[in-house]
């Protein structure tokens, strides 16, 4: 049990450990970003994963076409826009259910994404590390908020970005208020799913940028299991900041903590349950929606389809 | 949170002045130009890699069903698909959409295997005990996400797909660790990742038929899915969870207690994924061995089989039989040099395609309903 704290130790002051906490959490705040908007929309949309996904493959192709890692920004961000089109256009507009869009999605990107890679196999290399000078000196959190890759900073002015779009734009006031509620925002003239498809389009845009990130600015490699359900821990973020943007990158923050938690064990030397800790983010993204969920107020129109005249 | 298949039936079609068949055979129209488009496209991407479709047609065709013995191996792999298929139809009907069928069926086959080769008694007791203490396993797999949602709040949507993860992890850990499921036979090399086989009495029985061989399992499969649909349809617990999916406020002031049945409903979803997972094993599936990647996405795949169907359990028979077909001809695929994954992707693109005639059909009936009414007022 000795054994068991110090490792704890360990691992908390590692600064290797802050450093892969911000990688991996970064790539879920991306992800998290975007379906927070959705989710105040309205949506839940789990067809963020696809959207992470086809950012992943999209970007690589891109890189691998070009060499450039802003070029793979762009595809990734591509990628990720075109699968929330799909899925914004057939659950509100044709008015299929939203859960069956988002899981065919997902299905249809991993078949996608194996096909193409089977075939083009993209040669994939990190972006450079670049430290900003002054503020990755500061000792522990500075390297890891600092010093990273360049594309990791793109995540920064977007969280003041969503913020200010989300809450101090009319577009935004309308998107949470299409959430809250609908047949009151058709009354007074906001067109509600043309609202819900503008939020998801944005969680998308998102979405791929996050998924270019994971491949261009974190692994360096494209994998079809690169994503690996780490989209529904975004949602899950979404849930555990209860639809607020501070608690929503909090949640991205500590379940990136969790997931570097695992990878960190076994480097620095311990043994442990590898089952234990691969289950270990979605444990305790459970166990925290358990805990919380309950004592959270969400968008009142959480998962509801909206068509005019009905109800 | 409406069913898959509610809406359209909101509105009923209103009785426009050029009748009946003019509708019936415009839907009849978008479903194939459906299909025909999600079709088309697979047909584009074998193309971009320089192959011919229709060389790819035939090999799935071989593959599914002309060669020897393929027939029965389709069959075979659509019984567990079937099964998930039919759970998934109880859960929508409901209003609750399970999507953790793959961690369900995970549990179920472990559940079996644990019996079949860690408890000593008569084969067929093993047996049966093992496909019911495998449904239970994934019932109560699927039951977690009942409490979560009924007493926490939380979405089961989400629940269900993350416990599947977990699934994969507790599986991994029963056959890496000697006191759980992992092959204690010193003598087979590759033991380390998988559990020992089950005894040849309790295998299921296997059907031979023009020299195809069928398990048991299949006729289990289509008797389940015959019987919910009779449940489904014609009793009072059917009644219940139908209510419950189109309208839980109706429900709740008819007195349908949403926790009890959509508890219920969940177990159900998840019972009949976690058969499918004992069927599968006690079928022969990995030469009777449970393994980490035991499910083969058959539980994914049998959602997507209900998704097809619409949350109609005879329809699911068919397409649990159309989606195998795709998946055993992709066998074949090899010697065309296409990758299988074009299956995946076709399987995808056909759950999507039909998706729209309906909505559209909805859609429609709207409009001409709305243009009904103002033009009487």
């Amino acid at each position: 049990m000795g054994d068991f704290f110090s490792a704890i130790l360990d691992i908390f002051g590692s600064p290797t450990m802050y450093g892969s906490s911000v990688r991996l959490g970064g790539f879920l705040a991306f992800a998290a970003l975007g379906e927070l908007v959705a989710e105040k929309a309205g949506t839940i949309n789990i067809s963020v994963e696809g959207s992470l996904l086809a950012g992943a493959f999209c970007g690589a192709l891109g890189y691998h076409w070009t060499g450039s890692t802003g070029v793979g920004l762009l595809t990734g961000v591509a990628g990720g826009l075109v699968i929330a089109l799909i899925q914004a256009n057939m659950s509100h507009r044709l008015t299929a259910d939203q859960f069956v869009v988002g899981l065919t999605a997902n299905v249809l990107v991993l078949g996608l994404a194996g096909f193409f890679n089977a075939i083009v196999d993209p040669a994939v290399r990190p972006a450079a590390v670049v430290a900003i000078p002054g503020l990755s000196d500061i000792p522990l959190i500075g390297p890891a908020l600092f010093g990273q890759t360049w594309p990791t900073y793109l995540l920064y002015p977007l969280i003041p970005l969503t913020w200010w779009l989300l809450y101090r734009t009319r577009w935004g006031l309308e998107v949470q208020a299409v959430g809250e509620n609908p047949q009151a925002s058709d009354v007074s003239g906001i067109d509600v799913n043309k609202r819900r498809r503008q939020a998801i389009a944005y969680g998308g845009l998102l979405a791929g940028l996050g998924g270019a990130f994971l491949v261009l600015g974190q692994v360096g490699s494209f994998d079809t299991a690169a994503v690996g359900g780490r989209g529904f821990i975004a949602i899950a973020a979404v849930y555990f900041g209860g639809w607020t943007l501070g608690g929503t990158l909090l949640g991205a923050l500590v379940f990136g903590f969790a997931d570097a938690f695992r990878l960190a064990v076994p480097v620095l030397g311990y043994q442990f349950n590898a089952q234990l800790l691969a289950a270990l983010p979605y444990v305790l993204t459970l166990v925290v929606m358990v805990a919380i969920t309950k004592q959270l107020r969400q968008p009142a129109a959480l998962a509801q389809p909206f068509v005019r005249g009905l109800r | 949170m409406t069913g898959i298949d509610t809406a359209p039936e909101i509105l009923p079609s209103p009785a426009a002045p050029h009748g009946r068949w003019r509708s019936a055979r415009e839907t009849a129209l978008l479903y194939v130009l459906s299909v025909f488009g999600a079709l088309a496209i697979s047909a584009v991407l074998v193309a971009m890699t320089g192959n011919s479709w229709p060389g790819v047609f035939k090999a799935l065709f071989d593959g599914a069903f002309l060669a020897p013995g393929r027939w029965g191996n389709t069959l075979t792999i659509a019984m567990p698909m079937l099964l998930v298929a039919v759970g998934t139809t109880v859960a929508v009907r409901a209003g609750l959409f399970n999507i953790g069928q793959e961690g369900q069926l995970l549990m179920g086959a472990m559940l079996m295997a644990v019996v079949g080769t860690k408890i000593e008694g008569p084969g067929v007791l093993l047996l049966l005990g093992g496909l019911a203490l495998g449904s239970v396993a994934g019932g109560a797999y699927a039951g977690i996400s009942a409490v979560m949602r009924y007493r926490r709040g939380v979405p089961e949507v989400i629940s269900t797909l993350l416990l599947v993860f977990i699934a994969l992890q507790v599986t991994g850990f029963a056959v890496t660790t000697d006191w759980f499921l992992r092959d204690t036979d010193p003598t087979r090399p590759q033991r380390a990742q998988n559990s020992a086989a089950l005894g040849p009495d309790t295998h299921l029985p296997v059907i031979r038929v023009f020299g195809n061989e069928l398990s048991l399992g299949v006729v289990i499969a289509v008797v389940i899915a015959v019987a919910v649909a009779y449940l489904l349809a014609r009793t009072i617990w059917g009644f219940r969870f139908r209510v419950l999916g189109h309208n839980a406020r109706i429900a709740q002031k008819i007195g349908i207690a949403a926790t009890r049945n959509g508890t219920l409903a969940l177990f159900i979803s998840g019972a009949l994924a976690g058969l499918a997972g004992a069927v599968m094993l006690a079928s022969g599936s990995s030469s009777y061995r449970f393994t980490p990647g035991f499910s083969t996405n058959i539980g994914w795949q049998g959602l997507l089989v209900a998704l097809v169907a619409r949350s109609r359990p005879l329809v699911c028979i068919p397409m649990a039989i159309v989606f195998a077909a795709l998946r055993t001809g992709a066998g074949f695929l090899a010697s065309t040099g296409v990758d299988r994954k074009i299956v995946d992707v076709t399987q995808a693109l056909l759950v999507l395609a039909l998706l729209i005639p309906p909505a559209v059909v909805f859609l429609r009936n709207r409009r001409r309903a709305i243009a009904a009414v103002s033009e009487a007022g």
